[in-house]
Order: structure tokens, then sequence, then C-alpha cells
């Protein structure tokens, strides 16, 4: 199918879904469902450096971060540009103010795509194992940086204050609903892009850097291009994720953001749902994020992170190749006689 | 000497002066210098642990050597990573087989196509235009049939035979085959023998290391060969088998 | 330079001390990673752990700290033994071998983390000596006890493994393995034992250092993350598998991280730990074919 179809097919699913959620007329479903939506966005990016090229991101919570704190920096800027910026460039700007949604998550996702490829100049060039320990302890630096960085709130935390609706051409929508909208169209285009570039020559490339990258530089393959090409996506749609984050929650704080949820599920989630395809940190995200949601009501997160946990080690020892593997070779052990 | 220099086809395809690479205290090369004449058919030999995959890993650009420098084609290899030099026309085959475990076969030729001869001549092939390529690819070394087979599937030496076709892929000006035929019966060893010589006379220049003596003999133009980091012979197959310090290099070990 | 020269001094003793005990957190991983390549970043989960069971035992018996950690010593053997015989079981083959293995120890950092929350809380804990406290006096310089006694007993703890590995059949064993698998088997020893009393040890390790760090401050779960970084920094620079190397480069970091935190504030350490890693990693990298 070719990719552009596969995009618009992916977003009348998505339509379909958002019509479907409004019938229920459940706010649960959409606060749910917008947690939901966020895990695949970031289970989706993670596997682009993880399950494609074999380099395992740790950090994937400062990312997240990066996007969060760019919204919730440009909201301040933005409601108070009288205070914050020189007079004229204020005036300038004042139209612009306050940024719609879409505008930051494309924002956040320039910024978090910059630092992703800073950080993979710096690393990228060594082995994969030093890049992963880079990536947990850039985590830990940044979460040191925030809490330092009085603006955003510091440790105290920074409130953003969420309207009670918005309204999109004729439609009046909770702004609940708004942003499920918004996170439903990311991850319709989070998975696109994986699967184009999955199928493509870049998809290619990625896999010989994760089997071998000694004999993918014999083969001409531009070994260090790819990865900082993959270190930026990934980076930006974590960016991304994290833009909404701040309207979702009302109160950001840098516990929370950095939280361990963030770096647990966005590797378990495609390791589990399978690491080789597009289909494997969607299987992975919807399954163990609807879990979670349900479980979060009934037993405590810790607990629940706990499951999560213990299910990434059971599933890395037995059934690596995750979900979409096993279905992979089920498929394969039927055909051959 | 200049980075491109036209002039260049007249000299030696591949040339390597002073060519020195340590690992920790351990010397593996020794100054080494060689040169390797376009369309040449050139023989490396020597006993095990002399060097030879360590001089094919720095002039490939898998490793980086401490001194000497290397030619090919008129540019400048110092400093290029490997990729780079797999451009421009230099291709191996790895004496371990490295073939991409999660790609077919002929995804795992089709790879060098799709970075090397793409990048080299500017166009793209069709989808269909690249598996017919890759089925001859892999017909060339006999594993066209089990083309969508993972290597998993491949006994030792088909992966050898993987290893070469995938080299071939590159479309390389020099063909560094590092010990190809191990482990290949008399018959396979002759047919890997007629395939290198069928790809030099399609004016592929071709480095062949080896231990089966008999191949390096009928296959060889010039034969060299390297003891404990250094070269010490240089020359025809005949002089090579007679000189003195060549034969108690390997009896002696 | 308006330096006052005491301050300047006891910043670097103290930095020596931190140092010392460094050097203990990071013995382990410059055996399990320096030496068997097995990237073992729960390590620091371990310590913690080590921390957790000095907490509950001192507060109940009172004992001290450190005498609980050698009791323990041989449990965290044993445990390191088992998880080192799942890994190599599960992940023995190449190539997927990276991913998988980082992602399992990932899990088990993780898994460690949250279980201590479930049983402690997220409140600091910390245990009781007779050296917690009392401050060594020798002129303008400040030897608090809490960081010396560690910090010697790290040390004494370094020198015996530098002679278990150098003196003893076992010990150059575990340091040929690192380099030749193949020379071991010939040498008829089994090489997967090996490697599984070498990971043993490197989490038995684990015992003291945890012991150590609850000494040095009040610890909570999530304290160990902090620790990952200093831990291979040090690791690397002191040049993979070399216990001198570690304990130098532990000294190093110490000093730095001891400026920085009387000159610039305590809320930036974790910061310089990061910064020495990037920097280490500049200066003596492992490139694509490792070291």
């Amino acid at each position: 199918m070719r990719p552009w179809k596969f995009f618009l097919l992916a977003l009348a699913v998505g339509a379909i879904v958002f019509a479907l959620a409004l019938a229920a007329r459940s706010d649960y479903l959409f606060f749910a469902g917008f947690v939901v939506l966020q895990f695949i966005v970031l289970a989706t990016a993670w596997n682009i450096l993880g399950g494609y090229c074999g380099y395992v991101n740790f950090g994937s919570a400062a990312f997240f971060a990066i996007g969060v704190y760019t919204a919730v920096a440009l909201h301040k800027i933005g409601a108070n540009s009288g205070r914050y910026l020189s007079g004229t460039v204020a005036e300038f700007l004042q139209p612009l103010f306050p940024l719609s949604i879409a505008a930051l998550v494309v924002l956040s996702g320039a910024v978090a795509g910059v630092i992703g490829f800073g950080m993979g100049y710096l690393t990228l060039r060594l082995r994969g194992v030093f890049f992963a320990i880079a990536t947990l302890a850039m985590a830990v630096v940044l979460q040191t940086l925030v809490i330092n960085w009085d603006f955003v709130g510091g440790s105290r935390g920074a409130y953003v204050i969420r309207p009670d609706s918005m309204t999109i051409g004729g439609f009046k929508l909770d702004y609940i609903q708004y942003l499920f909208a918004i996170m439903l169209v990311l991850a319709v285009v989070a998975l696109s892009v994986s699967r184009l570039i999955e199928r493509s020559r870049l998809g290619y490339g990625f896999a010989t850097i994760r089997d071998d990258e000694m004999a993918a530089e014999a083969a001409g393959v531009p070994t260090l291009r790819l990865k900082l090409i993959a270190t930026t996506i990934s980076g930006a749609f974590m960016g991304m994720a994290g833009a909404p984050y701040p309207y979702y929650i009302g109160y950001v704080e840098p516990a929370g953001t950095f939280g361990l949820q963030y770096a647990v599920n966005s590797i378990a989630m495609p390791m589990i749902g399978g690491t080789t395809s597009w289909m494997g940190p969607l299987i992975g995200a919807v399954m163990l994020g609807s879990l979670q949601q349900i479980a979060t009501v009934t037993i405590s997160s810790a607990v629940n992170l706990l499951i999560v946990g213990v299910l990434l080690v059971v599933f890395v020892i037995i059934a690596p190749k995750g979900i979409v593997g096993l279905v992979q070779d089920w498929l394969r052990a039927r055909a051959r006689p | 000497m200049t980075a491109m220099d036209p002039g260049m086809e007249s000299g030696p395809l591949l040339q390597v002066k002073g060519l020195s690479k340590r690992f920790g205290g351990f010397i593996a090369l020794d100054g080494v210098d060689l040169d390797v004449q376009p369309g040449e058919r050139l023989g490396l030999i020597g006993p095990n642990g002399s060097g030879k995959s360590t001089l094919v890993n720095c002039v490939c650009g898998t490793l980086h050597n401490e001194t000497g420098t290397v030619h090919f084609a008129g540019h400048a290899m110092n400093g290029l990573p490997a990729h780079r030099r797999t451009h421009i026309g230099l291709a191996r085959s790895f004496q371990l087989p490295r073939p991409f475990m999660s790609l077919s076969l002929a995804d795992n030729v089709r790879v060098p196509l799709l970075y090397t001869v793409r990048r080299r001549s500017g166009l793209t092939r069709s989808g269909a235009d690249l598996d017919q390529r890759c089925l001859e690819l892999l017909a060339q070394v006999s594993l066209d049939a089990k083309a969508k087979r993972l290597p998993s599937d491949l006994t030792q030496v088909e992966m050898r035979k993987l290893e070469l076709a995938r080299a071939m892929a590159a479309e390389p000006k020099l063909l560094i085959a590092d010990e190809a035929m191990a482990g290949l019966s008399h018959s396979e060893i002759e047919d890997i023998i007629a395939l290198l010589l069928r790809l030099n006379q399609q004016g592929i220049t071709i480095i062949m290391i080896e231990h089966i003596m008999r191949a390096v003999m009928s296959f060889s133009q010039r034969i060299a060969v390297l003891v404990s980091g250094r070269k010490i012979a240089d020359g025809k197959p005949e002089d090579i088998v007679n000189n003195p310090e060549v034969v108690s290099a390997y009896l002696g070990q | 330079m308006g330096i006052p020269l005491d301050l300047l001094i006891n910043a670097i003793v103290a930095g020596l001390l931190l140092g010392g005990f460094y050097a203990a957190v990071t013995v382990g991983i410059s055996i399990s990673f320096g030496m068997l390549d097995v990237v073992n970043i729960a390590h620091p989960a371990f310590i913690i752990l080590g921390s957790y069971i000095a907490y509950i035992l001192n507060s109940t018996t009172g004992v001290d700290p450190i005498l609980i950690a050698i009791v323990v010593l041989p449990a965290f053997y044993l445990l390191g033994a088992a998880i080192y015989q799942v890994y190599y079981l599960s992940f023995e083959r190449r190539g997927q071998e990276a991913l998988r293995g980082l992602a399992f120890f990932f899990g088990l950092l993780f898994i460690t983390e949250v279980s201590l929350i479930l049983v402690f809380g997220v409140d600091y804990r910390y245990v009781e000596a007779v050296y917690i406290g009392p401050t060594w006096r020798l002129g303008f310089v400040d030897f608090p006890l809490r960081m010396l006694v560690p910090c010697t007993v790290s040390l004494l703890m370094v020198i015996g493994l530098q002679l278990f590995l150098t003196r003893t059949f076992i010990g150059r064993a575990i340091q040929a393995v690192a380099q030749d698998q193949l020379a071991l088997q010939l040498l008829a020893a089994n090489p997967i034992r090996i490697k599984r009393i070498a990971f043993g040890i490197s989490i038995a390790t684990a015992a003291l250092a945890g012991a150590f760090l609850i000494i040095i401050q009040p610890v909570e779960p999530s304290v160990g993350r902090e620790y990952i970084g200093r831990v291979f920094a040090i690791c690397v620079l002191g040049g993979m598998g070399s216990l001198p190397g570690t304990v130098i480069a532990a000294m190093l970091l110490g000093v730095v991280e001891s400026f920085t935190a009387t000159f610039y504030g305590p809320s930036w350490a974790p910061a310089v730990s990061f910064g020495f890693l990037l920097l280490t990693l500049a200066v003596r990298p492992a490139g694509i074919l490792g070291r």
C-alpha cells in the first residue's frame, strides 16, 4: 500500500475512533484515550532508533520533557509577552499568541529534534552501549536543569490553565476532546512516518546498522549519518508527544514529567509488541497502555509499573521478537510444511 | 599527489606505503608497502596472525592505521570512513562472514545496490529491476534458490558465498576476497576461482587472501607474502614458491 | 585568586574521600563491564538494595552497617551468579545480545527500584553508627568519620580484590577470560563458570558499596539512577578493567564534584558526572570496534 494511502486510511480509522468516543459521551474515555495515544507516539518514536537501528534510548522521558517544558515556556511567554520580551518584539509577536497546540507541537518537535541531533553527534560515533548510557545520564542532567530553572516553575511546578472548550470549523469540542483529536492526528502521523521509513531505502540502512554496523559500512551504508537521522526523528516525535501534556494535566512538575512510567513504557511497549515493525509499538502501546489505565483505578500505580517491568524482562528473555515476531514465526512455520 | 588526479589511470590502482598498526603493545603491521596494478590478480598469503586481515581492515577503513598512507584510484584514503571507500570502488568480503541476519539473502545483496551503486550512478532503479539484479548476483554464487531465506538457514560455506556476493554487489574496482574459500569442497573452490576469473576479465582488480595454496598459485599473477606484520616477498608465483624465506616461514610454523 | 587555602584543601580532601567511596561503587562495574563486557546498568540498583538491607538490619539490631554488609556478601554473590546464568542462557547469541541484554538489565534496574518504593516508600532512610557524626580534625582539615571510614574500608576492599585478581588462579583466569576465552578453554577451565564467579563477585561488591552509601548519605530508591553516569564514566576513564585505574579515576571525579559542590552548589553534581562521561568518551573513544 502506498504511503499516502496508508496515511489517509489511518486518518479515517482515527476519525471513526473519535466519532465513537464522542458518541459514548464519556469524559473518562477521552482522558484515558489521550494517554494511550501518547504512548503510541512515544513507543513508535523510540522504536525508530531502538528497534530499527538497535540503539537503545533510556532517556525517553528527557525528550518528552523537552516537549513539555518548551510548551510551558512558550505558554508563559505568550501569556505575558510584554513582561518577557522587549517592546517591539512583543508587539510583533503578540498577534501570534496564544500559540495553538498545533504550533506548540511543531515547535516542541523542532527543539527536541535539534537536541536529539546534538546528543547524537556527541555520542553516536561510539558503541551502542555508550550511547545508551549517555541517554540515561542526559535524562538525569536535564531533570537537574529543569529543577533549577525557575521560569518554568522549578521543583515547585507550573500551572497551565486549560480552556473549557475549543471551536473548530463550527464544531464546539470540550478541550479534552480537542487534545484527544490532536494526539490522534499525531499518532497517525508517527505511525505513517514509521511505516514509510521501514519500507524505504532508509529502513534497509537502519536494519543493517542494527544487524552489523561494520558490515553495513563495508557495504557503503553511511552509518553515522543514518543514526543521526534516526535520533533526530525519534527525539522530535517524543518532543511532539510532550507538547499537549501541560494542557492535559494542568500542573507540570519535574518528578512527574521525568517519571519512571515514561522511561519504562517507551522501551517495554515496543519490545513487547515487536521491534522490527511499525505495528509492534502500536500493539504494545494499545495493550499495555489500556491495561495500565484500567489497572490504575484498581491497583496502585507503583504495582502497575512493577508489572510492566516484569513483563519487559519476561518478554526480553522468552519472546525477544515481541508479539509481532511470534505471529510472524507462527505464520512462517505454517507456510513451510 | 592531489586527491583527484585524472592521470592516475596509468599508475597503481591501490598504493599502500609504510602502513603500520599496533594494538596496545602488539605490532600487527610494520611498515607494509604494497602496490596493486589495475586489472591485476594479486594473491596475499602468510601464516596465521601475520596481519593479512589487519591489512585489509586498514585499507578498507574498518581500522585506522597509525602511520603510512593508502591511495586508491587517485584518492587519498586516510581519514575517509569505510563507507566512502566502498563508494569509491573498494569492496571486501569478511574472513568470518558477517551477514545481515534479519534480512533475507536477496535483501543482503540489495543493500550495496541501494547504498553504493545507486549513489555512484545517481540513478534509481525500480523495485523489479533491483529484485532482478539481486537474483543475478545470488545466481553467480549458486544461492538464487534461497533468495528469500534468512542467513540463519545457511551453512557456513553458503555464508561465505553470500559474503562474496555482497561484495560483488557493490560493483567494485577492487575486490578483496578474504579467505572466501575456507571449508569449501574441491569443486566449490573451482567454482569460486572461475567466478573470480570472470570478474577479473570484466576489469575488476582482485586481491585473494587464502591459505589454500593450490588456489592462490593457479589464480594469482603476483603473490605478496606477509609474515609477522612485514612483507617479506613480492613477485611471481614460481619465484615465491622457491623463496627460501617464504618456505621457512611456512615450515617453521 | 581569592580562594582561601583551608577551603581549597578541605574541598580536595572531601573529594578524595568521596572518590574512595566512588571506587567501591564502580569496582563492580569494572569487573562486569570492564572485564566481562556485560553491560550491567542495574548495578546501582543492587547497591541501593544493599543500602536498604543495611538499613533494615541496622534499625532492628543496631549492628554496624559495614558488618551487616560483610555478612550479607555471600547472598549477593549468589544473586549475581544466578543473574549471570540467566543472562548467559538468554542472550548468548551475538547480535541481538546488545539490545536485549541492555533491556534485560534496565528491566532489573526498574523492577528493583519500584519494588523498593512499594516496600519502603519514597522517604529517605539512614543508618546509625558510632562514626556517623564525629569529625576528625587535623589542623584546619576536616575528616568526617562518616566519609573516612567507608573510604578506608573501600580502598581495603579494592586492594583485596586486586590481590585476588593477580595472585590467585581464579583471579587470573578472570583477567584472562576478558582477553581470550579460547586460551582459557585450553587451560581446561570453563570460561562460563569463571565469568559467573566474576559476576557474582561484582554484585557482592554492591552489598558493601550499599552500606557505604547509606553511611555517607540518606538513601531513597531513585538515588541509584544518579550513579549510573558516574559509574560508567569512572570505569571508562579508569581504563575499563583496571582496578588501580578505577581508583584514580574515582578520586579524580570525587575531587571535581567536590569542587563543584563547594563553589557552585550541590544541585549541579549530577551534571558534573555527565560532563565527565562525555569528556572521557571523547578522549578515549571505544569506537565502533570496541576497545
